[in-house]
């Protein structure tokens, strides 16, 4: 593997991607509404709103009721005000993280893969002495480390959002658990490659970036669902659940980076072009 | 010792479904010429430079590029071949110096040249004042010489150029004539020149070969193809006002004299005979008839004589 090559093609990619409003909008905006915006009302103001009639905030009563007695027992020394924020900002919003690697990867891949067939970038690119694996591999690294980056500052941005603006309420750092860790370092790069993975299959069957991204758009569906199905009470995104979770993303990631790998022939790419 | 070929083409083939763009190309390509590669919009030349560097594989027949097999040690071929793509294909949201960084990275060019290497073309292509500013803002003779400049970043041995002038003004077209001149005269440079302008090939290629529908119909130097079509040579002369009729009249004498027209109002005459060896003869014939002579000028078949004489020769 030609890896000065490799990182060329991560630079050029990356260089591209910073320097274009449409791709960098989403790559900020998502994180500082998910990590930041959305955290530090629920953190500030959610034990209030639960004296507001209507308001949408979950029942802690109804949240106590469904959560596995293993867990229950680490939080007996909160009061309600305390669980609420525990339940919604530890529990609820951890699948809501995994957006940020989805959609950075997918939206860069969009861009790279996609963007590149509009951009008629791609010829002189294929006639580099790289392997059509090499050009492969840095496409893919130029989609995969943003996605990790962002990640990692979403985490941090979302821990100090999180332990900051609940402070009134906790009188602690309640934040990050065990949970997050395997969320952040182990489920996360997963879920990029997933978004990844199905991005350039997607990328391959369009031709502008617009389009790869909305179909791609589709990837991001299961977690929404798994959001929903989290504050719905129907299920706890537990440490052994979350260690599984991840096994079962970086799978279907696996799958379809393959898939991708095998049908990403120079020529083939160039004749369809 | 002859050097060996750079390009040997046996039987090349490239099918799209029903359609044939290339058609068992049998080609051989000196190394040190610039063999230019004419042919109309959709007669296979892109899709021969493909073949040939190993970014398209062949359906039948097979290539050795600089003694490589391009469908087989195509990443290390390309590593010697240098391409101008038909559209310029540059990065428009890189700087021009970006452009050329990272394809120098992307080419193996050691890191220590770099950057000498990089200046070095930016002003050769007179980009060096612009060269940090993003290519979106480029012209398009601009973008083509960014491109060419990147085409040569690595010192290729053999350069394709796919219409390297094909929509640019004729100054940039002028500077770009002059650039494979100089490549090919001190760079020593193999020139793979697609084009589908008849004088760009007569004036830059040593030898030329006319391609339809995938197939090579002519080949040999401007010169050679233009001669060996039976065209004959055409002659202008000129001569005093009061004496064209008696130049019509010894030309008309003249036996192998075909086609001869005078210039409105001129005393200016076109003719054409068989051969060249005919001149001289012709020539002594006006002399002693007292014609005055001031000028008598052979004007060489053009390429686009030996365009049309093939389409002609395919019809009847
Ligand atoms: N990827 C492709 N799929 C289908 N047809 C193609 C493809 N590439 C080229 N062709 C066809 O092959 C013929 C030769 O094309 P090309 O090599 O681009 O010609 P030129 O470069 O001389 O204009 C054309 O008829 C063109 O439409
Ligand atoms: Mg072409």
């Amino acid at each position: 593997m030609n890896w000065r090559a490799i990182k060329a093609i991560v630079r050029r990619d990356l260089l591209a991607v910073v320097r274009s409003k449409g791709v960098m909008l989403p790559l900020i905006l998502v994180p500082i509404v998910l990590m930041i915006i959305m955290p530090a009302a629920m953190g500030r103001f959610g034990p209030a709103m639960t004296e507001i009639p209507g308001a949408n905030v979950p029942d802690v009563a109804q949240l106590l009721e469904i959560m596995p007695e293993s867990m229950l027992a680490q939080y007996e020394r909160y009061n309600t005000d305390q669980l609420l924020i525990i339940f919604t900002l530890v529990y609820m919003f951890a699948p809501m993280f995994l957006i940020m690697p989805l959609m950075v990867a997918s939206v860069v891949a969009a861009d790279s893969f996609a963007g590149e067939k509009e951009r008629n970038t791609l010829e002189a690119l294929i006639y580099t002495p790289t392997t059509d694996l090499e050009l492969f591999t840095g496409k893919v690294l130029s989609a995969w480390v943003p996605a990790l980056l962002v990640s990692l500052v979403g985490f941090v941005l979302y821990g100090l959002t999180v332990n900051i603006s609940a402070w009134p309420t906790m009188q602690e750092i309640f934040f990050p658990n065990a949970t997050w860790l395997v969320l952040v370092f182990w489920v996360a790069p997963g879920a990029a490659g997933l978004g990844l993975g199905a991005t350039v299959l997607v990328s391959s069957r369009v031709n502008s970036f617009q389009e790869a991204n909305q179909i791609a758009g589709v990837v991001v569906l299961p977690i929404v669902i798994l959001v929903i199905a989290q504050a719905s009470g129907v299920m706890y995104l537990s440490l052994a659940l979350t260690v599984v979770l991840g096994i079962v993303i970086w799978l279907i990631a696996i799958a379809l980076l393959w898939v991708g790998v095998r049908t990403f022939r120079r020529s083939e790419i160039i004749a369809r072009h | 010792m002859e050097k060996p070929p750079a390009i040997v083409a046996n039987g090349l083939t490239r099918r799209f479904g029903d359609l044939t763009a290339v058609d068992s190309l049998d080609l051989e390509v000196r190394a040190g010429e610039v063999l230019g590669f004419l042919g109309h919009n959709g007669a296979g030349k892109t899709t021969t430079v493909r073949l040939l560097n190993g970014v398209l594989t062949a359906t039948a027949g097979s290539a050795r590029v600089l003694g490589l097999d391009p469908a087989v040690d195509g990443a290390e071929l390309r590593r010697r071949t240098g391409v101008l793509t038909e559209t310029p294909s540059v990065d428009e949201r890189l700087t021009a110096s970006e452009n050329l960084n990272i394809y120098a990275e992307l080419y193996g060019v050691s890191e220590n040249t770099i950057h000498k290497r990089v200046a070095g073309l930016l002003d050769m292509f007179q980009l060096a004042d612009r060269a940090n500013d993003r290519v979106s803002g480029f012209s398009r003779g601009m973008k083509q010489r960014l491109a060419l400049a990147r085409a040569l970043l690595h010192q290729p041995e053999l350069l394709f150029l796919d219409e390297p002038t094909s929509g640019l003004d004729p100054v940039s077209t002028r500077q770009v004539h002059t650039l494979i001149r100089e490549l090919s005269r001190n760079g020593g440079h193999t020139v793979f020149l697609c084009t589908h302008n008849l004088e760009e090939a007569q004036r830059l290629c040593d030898r030329v070969a006319v391609l339809e529908q995938g197939r090579v119909v002519a080949l040999g130097t401007p010169t050679e193809l233009a001669h060996n079509l039976g065209q004959g040579v055409r002659l202008e002369l000129e001569t005093a006002p009061g004496s064209v009729a008696a130049a019509l009249e010894v030309l008309a004498a003249f036996r192998d004299a075909r086609d001869v027209s005078q210039t409105d109002g001129h005393p200016r005459l076109t003719l054409a005979l068989p051969v060249r060896d005919n001149i001289p003869q012709l020539v002594s014939n006006l002399v002693a008839a007292d014609v005055p002579l001031y000028r008598i000028t052979p004007q060489e078949p053009t390429l686009e004589d030996v365009y049309f004489a093939l389409h002609e020769n395919k019809e009847s």
